[in-house]
């Protein structure tokens, strides 16, 4: 079967431990973590990973609550969207 | 990776910052088939499609806004205009009734909305519909969700005077019934109507619609002013060109997630409309777009130009995104709901008649506008007789939203309140034109086919 891809985005303050602390919170979730990039743009941190949810093992709304609630301790924006909305919004 | 951190960024920083969202999700519903000489079963049955329908639209689109965390703004509903339903029971209080279900079944499923509580009348008036005409006041004052719309013309058949003549006592009692009038904000009077349009108040399921449909209505103008800002410098030529690419990835979004909501309804997608809704939320804003293209204030020489080169360069991208565009697909500036839009009226930038004057290029309307509570119904009727004509003549939509606000005067300050924003009551022309209006009958459909 296909992978359900999705991109999670961390935009805020660079900070000790985000990178581990994101794949830790996807590794319970039971995500699997197939690329990750990060930049600096503008001043802010920016990192962008692509996870397969095909296999998790909890909903995309727990996932998306569970990150949200990450976001707010760190003071980060996390979001993350299925990747068909950038293929449609990015790609002719 | 497939996509860059770039375009994961720029993506997250439109919704985020720049209030990219998807406007609405309109669900188009026929009701035809629900016409019977018994009104209760009518009544049951029209509940119960709009609630059941209804439900199913919040929970859909709700699932989508998770998936791929864009905010849906509006879920609402479009029916087949009532005067039609209610052929076999024109009465006031049944029109009331009728609207009143609609509002309650609509209310219990989530929805936001429900247009269709109108008639068209470009030809001429059947008894229902002047009685639907005549009940709307009501209507608009005792529902909260129900919005009415009246078509008065189509370049085909010309503009019906005697229903633009009934549209000023409307709107008068309609404002007399509700605080600052606000109940007119749900009423809109057209020519050349959209069968498929999402937007408010003129939404309608147009009677060569099938049974369901469902249509989206893209955001945008806090997007587009960003990318004009930052690029305050380049010719007009490369300002389209930007304006077209950012519309393309706004459009895209829209149609990916109305192809996917529609799919998940099990019903057929109608169209994607190209207009940018303003909002009044800081920077959301059409005349902001415009200030970033270099105007000092929206409504100065200059302001036709600028709107129809943005308007122009919206439906260029727009329609390289979608296969299905429709609806108005032009720009309906409410004056209320755009922050930058009401300063400019408040400078004294912008008037009713420049206002009237955009709509000649590429905008559909006056669109929130306040006037005097005391303005008189004949001069309503001339404005709405002026803006119509402009459409009819220029074979496309046009529509008035008007709000004689009582007791309130030029220049005064009035405040609908939440989404519906404040803005300066607006003048008005003192002269009359009643003597005009009232030889009533019809204005002619205008000569298309002498070109040679």
């Amino acid at each position: 079967m296909g992978k359900e891809l999705l991109f999670i985005s961390v935009m805020g303050r660079d900070q000790k431990g985000i990178v581990a602390r994101v794949a830790t919170l996807l590794y319970r979730a039971g995500a699997n973590i197939e690329d990750i990039s990060q930049k600096i743009m503008d001043k802010y941190f920016v990192m962008v990973m692509l996870v397969d949810v095909k296999d998790a093992a909890c909903s995309l709304e727990e996932i998306k609550a569970r990150l949200q609630n990450l976001g707010r301790r760190l003071n980060l924006s996390i979001q993350i969207q299925h990747e068909n909305i950038f293929k449609a919004m990015h790609r002719v | 990776m497939s996509i860059s951190v770039e375009e994961v960024y720029e993506t997250a920083r439109m919704i985020l910052y720049h209030h990219l969202d998807i406007r609405t999700t309109t669900l188009g519903i026929n009701l035809k088939d629900l016409i019977s000489s018994n009104f209760s079963a009518c009544l049951n049955r029209v509940s119960q499609r709009i609630a059941t329908i209804g439900e199913r639209l919040v929970v859909e689109a709700g699932k989508l806004e998770t998936k791929y965390g864009i905010p849906i703004v509006n879920k609402r509903l479009a029916l087949t205009p009532i005067s039609l339903v209610m052929e076999p029971h024109a009465t006031v209080k049944k029109f009331l009734r009728m609207a009143q279900t609609i509002d309650e079944a609509a209310g219990q499923a989530g929805i936001d909305f429900v247009g269709g509580f109108g008639c068209l009348v470009q030809k001429g008036l059947t008894r229902s519909d002047r009685i639907l005409i005549e009940a709307l006041p009501e209507v608009l004052a005792r529902t909260q969700r129900v919005c009415a719309f009246m078509n008065a013309g189509t370049t085909a058949s010309g503009m019906n005077l005697d229903a633009v003549n009934l549209v000023g006592p409307l709107l008068l009692t309609t404002a007399r019934k509700t605080e600052n009038g606000a109940g007119c904000a749900k009423f809109a009077v057209y020519v050349n109507a959209p069968e498929d349009n999402p937007f408010m108040a003129g939404a309608f399921h147009g009677v060569g619609e099938p049974d369901f449909t469902l249509n989206v209505g893209i955001s945008g103008p806090g997007v587009v002013r960003s990318v004009v800002e930052k690029n305050p410098d380049c010719d007009l030529t490369q300002l389209s060109e930007i304006v077209k690419q950012t519309v393309f990835k706004i459009t895209r979004a829209g149609e990916l997630i109305g192809r996917e909501l529609a799919k998940n309804l099990g019903i057929p997608f109608g169209i994607v409309d190209l207009s940018l809704a303003s909002t009044t939320a800081s920077g959301d804003s059409v005349a902001d777009i415009l200030k970033g293209f270099g105007l000092e204030s929206v409504g100065t020489h200059g302001t036709t130009a600028a709107l129809a080169l943005l308007i122009d360069a919206v439906k260029k991208g727009g329609a390289m995104a979608s296969g299905n565009v429709g609806g108005l697909s032009g720009t309906f500036i409410p004056v209320t709901e755009d922050a930058g839009m009401a300063r400019a009226v408040r400078r004294g930038s912008l008037t009713l008649d420049k206002l009237e004057a955009l709509t000649a290029v590429c905008s559909v309307g006056l669109d929130m506008v306040a006037i005097p509570g005391d303005t008189p119904a004949e001069t309503i009727n001339a404005i709405v007789a002026d803006e119509l004509s402009i459409g009819i003549v220029n074979d496309k939509t046009t529509a008035v939203r008007l709000i004689p606000v009582p007791g309130k005067r030029p220049g005064d300050t009035v405040n609908f309140g939440g989404l519906m924003g404040s803005a300066p009551v607006m003048a008005v022309h003192p002269f009359s034109a009643s003597r005009f209006l009232k030889r009533g009958g019809r204005f002619p459909a205008p000569v298309k086919s002498l070109k040679n």
